[in-house]
């Protein structure tokens, strides 16, 4: 059939098994919301405030769903204003397709209104981009964004469209959706020699990331885990795939992890990393991690092997193949000692937050959430503090349900990244976890839950400071506070009643679980403004370039 | 820091280059020379790059240039287990007849051509694998250099 290329953007999107898409409508995507206002019973269109909320609700869908994301925006300044969301997309390994719109062909490169060459901005940000020049090019390279998006390590893809081609016309053919092949062939003769260092270990622990998220592997991991007891411990990109409760979970390592995680690591004989990537945050110290250990590294990218870290052995593979592919050759084993040591350390060494009734302790305000919100809740975090609070007590058990901005550190990432989810699970809770220095970033997007009506409950864990600066401040800087007192007068319950939204405020827990229970059962969006003090700290923390023996823990 | 010559086929792509020397940029590699060619198949390109570093920066390069999504082949070359040539050209001040003879001399001594002797400089070519370019400009360079220009490498395997 002879379709523009407008109607050829839509059929593909379908074609390739999208729903829902976000985005912001502009004059070079002019044709473009034509269609979908056409195709509005085939395709929901989310509007945002901003496109960087439109960004990040598009990266909270697929991370939330497991599908790939897609942000819509116009030329210009609209594709400028993806850039934060689809790098925080990149740094995280999310699958997302970003299409912009561009001047018409005749007018690129002239400094024409509204144009900037985004293919170049978004060159380091995006696994690969597009300027689509024809439009009959314009199907195939659609397609081949998806397949580059989900092919591999997953990744954001941009696809630029000037007007012209928006409008042109051309035959077009329906295609199957592109299916993915992401299986790996793993030798016997590898799986066997690493599974001999495993079964012969005395002191193994497992270090696992986002990895064993994408491909869906945390039951396959909890396998490997109960057959041999192998203690585990992850990075902020798996926080909230294993319950708190099995004892072989040991907790997150890093900068803000646990003191026996960081312990365990330290003292292990074998360290198996799965789809992590030994980043600053975690391998701190690069020659002290891990010190007396035989490092596997387990990677979908190949580039990441020794790239951090130089390793024993490794294997590129997806982390599911992986682990159904060594299960058979691991020998169930039992390290009693071991499990001993660690279970002294966590009562020894780990930190235990202050907690009280009279006002709010942040790891209280996190359990309260992760109990009255319930085991299918969904959290979106910003970037801070309260973002670490969240990955310390977030009590997940499910993959896809803690949602952060681990790599790129996005402040204003959680807003955006909660309606993405809501849109994608409406049968989930979500709150948004956030601070009130994050929330200041993007808290434009609550005229958008109020208008799509979605439930999400934002806590802002306000301490009138940028917390997590000022903590470096603190330990780092002399207590020279310099630009992290905010002390805003923004009045959060008036703030969300103007934008039609409802709003609270609360000093202890008591009231903090009254509003939450009251907000989970509320139609549209609440803002519940949680007071705590400055002087919290996220605790422990190892400094920049340190090891474990140089963390701090009161 | 070692020098190697990287030898990497790309689809013929508006802005395949800057995505190369993007990545380059961005990680912090090193480009001592690139060239970029068009091959028999002009879908194909062949991007031939001087870069320096240790082996685990060569490591990181070549599976950091093999992500790139138009990149069809890189390959490690070594200069005595391939064909490389570059090309340069040197303007030396020569302003007597026994600056001349001198500069003929070392030209000849490395197979260089003399292609144009003015009034008070001497031009010379050299066509030769990398370390030969680099040893005889150590030699010229005892001499006034006005100006000079390396093609950058070109290479095969055998």
């Amino acid at each position: 059939m002879k379709c523009n290329g407008s109607q050829i953007l839509i059929e593909v999107l379908i074609e390739q098994g999208v729903d829902t898409i976000f985005g912001y409508p502009g004059g070079a995507v002019l044709n473009i919301y034509d269609a979908l206002y056409l195709n509005s019973d085939r395709i929901r269109h989310v509007l945002t405030a901003h496109e960087q909320g439109a960004s990040h609700a598009a990266d909270g869908y697929a991370r939330a769903t497991g599908k790939t994301g897609v942000v819509l925006a116009t030329s210009g300044p609209g594709a400028t204003n993806l850039v934060t969301g689809i790098a925080t997309a990149y740094m995280d390994s999310v699958p997302m397709v970003a299409i912009t719109g561009n001047v018409g062909t005749s007018l690129i490169g002239k400094d024409s209104f509204q144009e900037v060459y985004i293919a170049g901005i978004t060159m380091p940000i995006t696994k690969h981009n597009f300027v689509v020049r024809h439009v009959e090019e314009l199907a195939d390279v659609l397609r081949d964004a998806f397949r580059i998006a989900n092919t591999g390590r997953p990744g954001p893809v941009l696809v630029d469209i000037p007007k012209d081609v928006t409008a042109a016309v051309c035959e077009f053919q329906n295609k199957p959706k592109i299916e993915i092949d992401q299986s790996f062939d793993l030798r016997e003769t590898d799986l066997r020699r690493i599974a001999d260092v495993i079964n012969k270990a005395e002191r193994p622990v497992i270090y696992f990331g986002g990895g064993i998220v994408s491909s869906g592997a945390a039951e396959d991991l909890q396998r490997l885990m109960k057959k041999a007891e192998i203690p585990a411990t992850y990075t902020i990109m798996a926080a909230g795939t294993l319950s708190p409760d099995d004892p072989l979970n040991l907790g997150m390592v890093g900068m803000h992890g646990k003191v026996s995680a960081g312990r365990a690591v330290d003292r292990s004989d074998v360290l198996l990393s799965i789809g992590a990537r030994f980043s600053d945050r975690v391998a701190t110290d690069t020659n002290r991690f891990a010190p007396d250990a035989r490092i596997i590294h387990i990677d979908i990218d190949a580039a990441e092997i020794n790239k951090n870290i130089m390793t024993d052995d490794s294997l590129v593979s997806d982390a599911q193949t992986f682990l159904q592919g060594i299960l058979p050759y691991i020998k169930e084993a039992r390290h009693a000692d071991w499990m001993t040591k660690i279970t002294d350390w966590r009562q020894r060494l780990d930190y235990r937050p202050k907690d009280s009734e009279s006002r709010l302790h942040p790891e209280r305000v996190i359990k309260i959430i992760s109990e009255v919100a319930g085991p299918n809740a969904i959290l979106a975090t910003d970037v801070g503090q309260h973002q670490m609070w969240a990955a310390q007590y977030c009590g997940r058990t499910r993959q896809r349900q803690f949602l952060t901005s681990g790599g790129l550190g996005t402040m204003g990432y959680g807003y955006g990244a909660a309606i993405g989810a809501k849109v994608g699970c409406p049968d989930k809770p979500v709150v948004h976890i956030t601070g009130d220095g994050s929330f200041h970033m993007n808290l434009n997007e609550l005229c958008t839950t109020v208008t799509y009506e979605l439930p999400i409950v934002t806590v802002i864990m306000n301490n009138s400071v940028l917390g997590m600066v000022r903590q470096w401040q603190t330990i780092f800087y002399g207590e020279r506070y310099s630009h992290t007192t905010l002390d805003r007068k923004t009045n959060y319950v008036k703030l969300a009643e103007a934008f039609g939204a409802q709003g609270f405020r609360c000093t202890n827990p008591a009231e903090f679980r009254a509003a939450l229970s009251a907000a989970l059962s509320h139609k549209g969006p609440t803002v519940i403004d949680c007071v705590i003090d400055r002087d919290e700290r996220v605790l422990p923390m190892i400094p920049p370039n340190g090891s474990i023996e140089d963390i701090i823990a009161d | 820091m070692e020098k190697y010559i990287l030898s990497v086929l790309v689809k013929n792509n508006a802005g395949v280059l800057a995505r190369v020397s993007s990545l380059f940029g961005r990680r912090g590699f090193n480009i001592d020379s690139l060239t970029v060619s068009p091959t028999n198949n002009q879908e194909i390109s062949r991007i031939t790059i001087i870069t320096r570093g240790d082996e685990k920066t060569l490591d990181q390069i070549i599976k950091q240039v093999s992500k790139l999504e138009e990149t069809l082949w890189i390959e490690h070359l070594w200069e005595d287990e391939c064909y490389c040539r570059e090309l340069v050209f040197v303007k030396v001040l020569a302003e007597d007849a026994l600056a001349r003879d001198s500069i003929r001399e070392v030209a000849e001594v490395y197979n260089a051509n003399v292609v144009e002797s003015v009034k008070n400089a001497i031009i010379v070519e050299l066509t030769e694998v990398p370390s030969r370019v680099d040893a005889f400009l150590a030699v010229i360079s005892n001499y006034t250099i006005i100006e000079m220009c390396r093609s950058g490498v070109t290479a095969m395997t055998r």
